[in-house]
């Protein structure tokens, strides 16, 4: 399917999804105006206090955006019992879009105010205007164009940033990229990237035009500035509105399923919000795409009520413990511990273990005759491997994974978990660390070399929920039940294969699958899709 | 005494910060309706005693009185709006028409919107401009000439009873400027305002003058009328003396 197909066949979520992303680019660009004209005002009258705010700007502009947000998440900040920070969602996406825009809102109306020729502010002064008529008469109105290109900016810089929001649920274009990213679909990268960019150029040639009619404009239409005015204050308004709408909007009596941002994850959050949606008829919110440990700090502050975690995941990366080799201790361990420290509840495993997968191409396995990762340690030298940054920074990753099996590579390359399954597949490395459940492993015809140090800690997938969603609805407890041991590694492979290598959606591969299992009632088919 | 007086300068200085005095100790008056031209070269501190009357700056020393009344018992804002001001680099709101321009004062003071209207027609045509014709305009539409009247009619618009006029014409070409003077002297022979007038060129001081100041390094080296600057021996009133070309007396100042 080439990409306009695929946009015109999707068009209502494509259109729902620009629709998010402008809310997301509006409502932060509203609110950055509304915070950095002001303060750009007030440098220009208090010039000792430039430095250390437009150095706070400077910082913030700096800090890469998806550890901003992911530094947002666990503040928890209330005003009268408004959460206005923290969480997942479009609050926390919006708050570090605005820090994003502050900048150059805040430094163009400094220097647009400043940039106003003295003689000008001087015959104000001396014809007895106050220091206020003198801004709103004289600076302003002269310092606009300049404001505005620093809107511009703003406005590019945001519409940029809001793709990265879908990493915390917020929604926008971002959603399509990284789905596109984790199956590995060009397509989908570009339906997000496309739209995106062509919001940013469209705003950025709508307001560059308005900023060159009013500097041009001593020549100045009247009407143009009554719009842009108008224009301002209408943006000033719904960006209040919205904040009102966002801040207000709690959810009530839902369950919010949170998942990770690959593949299996979302087909297990699907799988645990259908059988919930079937077996009880709670409504329930999904929450997905939550990247990096975001899906886990959402369910400690209670933005999620349950997601799929794993137990190598929650021992190693969450509670830093150290490695374990047998399976039951270590469920022990991370069920004993997450009671005492989130009051969170792991349930029955449901089956599977995804462990990493040491990957090469089935030609080089046959050719070779490799079959376990000790057979490597012979080739390793002329080799190149492709490792996501995951397993080059955890503790049961790529340091301890080498000296176990004495492996020195030619060259290792770092990207993206969900490219190197296509640098393997096209020959730009040798070996990558998957995990075992995934889809492609098939797809590509790869081979999973044999973990014959026992080096891996075992990654059991299990249903992690919090205790006071359980004390709340007692009736979970039992669907969570029904799911244990439903999926054998073989089966999630399968499932995973069909969401990424036939592109279906993971709502249907789940149903059918639920059918198949006999945990829904083959009524509900149909009804969508 | 004081009734008769516009302006009063009692021992004034004004040092910067960093303690460079550009005023020391002047004391002058300047009577209602008269025109005195401050005369100096350029950083002589003319612009400085300006500035003082209108406050936009304090003196360090001494007391300044307009209408009987010190500047620092002056509300800045009040004092500002009843003194017209005119200023070397003209200072028109580029972003404002030449009919806003001028209805600046008059809009701050609450006028209506008639009233501004047909004020603004009056004062163009005074300064000799159509309003028909100019009214719309924006000051980069103007010639300098054009603009440098716009000026002058906007310092009138509220009609104060004192005018400061810092170097008005010093931008124009010179037979604009002749012109522009020469318009200029009727109309303050009509209106017998206040008037302190800011010049660096000797034959505009001689053409307006009631009296003229000459200002040297912050001193007021002579103060009388125009012929006492030609007689006098002191060697700063002799150097502009000796600009005016010989036997060519322009104006009729006495």
């Amino acid at each position: 399917m080439n990409l306009l197909e695929f946009l015109l066949h999707h068009r209502q979520e494509v259109f729902e999804l620009t629709l998010e992303h402008l809310f997301l680019v509006a409502v932060s660009t509203g609110i950055a105006i509304l915070i950095g004209v002001p303060l750009g005002i007030l440098l220009t009258r208090k010039p000792s206090l430039s430095k250390p705010i437009l150095g706070f700007a400077n910082i913030m502009q700096t800090v890469p955006s998806l550890a901003l947000f992911g530094f947002l998440i666990p503040i928890n900040l209330y005003f009268f019992h408004v959460k206005i920070l923290g969480g997942i969602g479009a609050r926390t996406a919006i708050v570090a879009l605005v820090l994003y825009a502050l900048l150059p809102i805040i430094r163009n109306t400094f220097t647009g105010i400043n940039g106003v020729d003295p003689a000008i502010r001087e015959a104000g002064r001396g014809m007895g205007m106050t220091d206020r008529q003198l801004l709103f008469q004289v600076e302003l109105p002269l310092a606009l164009g300049v404001i505005l290109a620093g809107v511009r900016v703003a406005t590019v810089i945001c519409v940029g940033t809001a793709t990265i929001a879908a990493a915390i649920d917020a929604g926008g274009l971002g959603r399509y990229i990284f789905r596109g990213l984790r199956m590995n679909d060009n397509v989908l990268i570009l339906a997000g990237a496309v739209p995106a960019a062509l919001i940013a150029v469209a705003a950025d040639v709508l307001l560059g035009y308005g900023e060159r009619t009013i500097r041009a404009g001593n020549v100045a239409r009247k009407g143009l500035r009554k719009l842009i005015w108008t224009t301002a204050a209408a943006i000033a308004v719904l960006a209040i509105g919205s904040v009102i709408f966002v801040y207000s909007g709690t959810s009530g009596d839902r369950i919010a399923v949170g998942s990770k941002d690959f593949t299996e994850q979302v087909i297990l959050g699907e799988l645990l919000a259908q059988a919930i949606e079937s077996k009880t008829g709670l409504r329930v919110e999904r929450r997905f795409d939550l990247g990096g440990s975001l899906a886990h700090e959402a369910l400690v502050a209670g933005e999620i009520d349950t997601y799929v975690e794993y137990t190598g995941t929650a021992l190693l990366a969450i509670l830093k413990g150290q490695p374990s080799a047998d399976p039951q201790e270590v469920y022990r361990r991370v069920q004993s511990e997450y009671a005492n420290r989130f009051k969170v509840q792991w349930t029955e495993p449901l089956g599977f273990n995804n462990t990493f997968a040491i990957l090469i191409r089935g030609n080089d396995a046959q050719r070779l005759n490799l079959k376990a990762v000790s057979d490597v340690a012979k080739v390793s030298a002329r080799w190149r491997a492709g490792f996501g940054q995951d397993f080059m920074s955890r503790q049961d990753g790529y340091p301890g994974f080498a000296k176990t099996y004495g492996l020195d590579f030619a060259e290792i390359r770092e990207m993206d978990l969900s490219l190197t399954y296509r640098a393997l597949a096209e020959q730009q490395v040798d070996l990558i660390a998957g995990n075992s459940t995934d889809g492609l492993i098939r797809h590509y015809r790869l081979v999973q070399l044999d973990d014959d140090r026992r080096y891996f800690p075992p990654y059991d997938a299990v249903p992690v929920v919090r205790e006071a969603t359980l004390a709340k609805h007692p009736e979970l407890r039992d669907v969570l039940r029904q799911l244990g041991g439903i999926l054998s590694v073989d089966e999630m492979r399968e499932l995973n294969y069909s969401v990424d290598g036939e592109k279906r959606a993971a709502k249907d591969v789940v149903r059918e699958f639920l059918v198949r299992k006999g945990l829904m009632a083959d009524g509900n088919r149909g009804s969508e899709k | 005494m004081t009734a008769d007086m516009s302006i009063e300068f009692h021992h004034v200085s004004f040092r910067l910060p960093d303690g460079r005095a550009l005023l020391s100790d002047l004391t002058l008056e300047v009577q209602r309706g008269e025109t005195l031209v401050l005369l100096g070269r350029s950083g002589s501190g003319k612009t400085t005693t300006m500035k003082l009357i209108n406050r936009l700056i304090d003196p360090t020393a001494g007391e300044v009185r307009v209408e009987g009344k010190s500047t620092l018992e002056w509300d800045p804002i009040r004092l500002r709006r009843r003194i017209g001001y005119v200023i070397q680099e003209i200072g028109l709101f580029p972003h404002l028409s030449v009919e806003e321009n001028i209805g600046v004062v008059p809009r701050l003071e609450g006028w209506e919107t008639d009233r501004i209207d047909a004020r603004v027609r009056v004062l163009l045509s005074t300064v000799g401009l159509d309003p028909d014709r100019f009214a719309g305009r924006f000051p980069a539409e103007l010639s300098g000439g054009q603009r440098q009247r716009v000026g002058v009619a906007r310092a009138l618009a509220a009609d104060p009873p004192v005018m400061l006029l810092d170097e008005p014409f010093g931008a124009l070409d010179p037979i604009t400027r002749r012109d522009i003077q020469q318009e200029f002297k009727t109309l303050q022979e009509r209106l017998q305002k206040t008037m302190v007038f800011v010049t660096h060129d000797v034959r505009e001081a001689l053409l307006l003058a009631n009296r003229i100041g000459l200002v040297k390094d912050g001193k007021m080296a002579l103060l009388g009328p125009p012929s006492e600057l030609l007689q006098s021996a002191d060697p700063e009133a002799r150097a502009f003396a000796a600009c005016v070309a010989d036997g060519e007396f322009p104006g009729s100042a006495s």
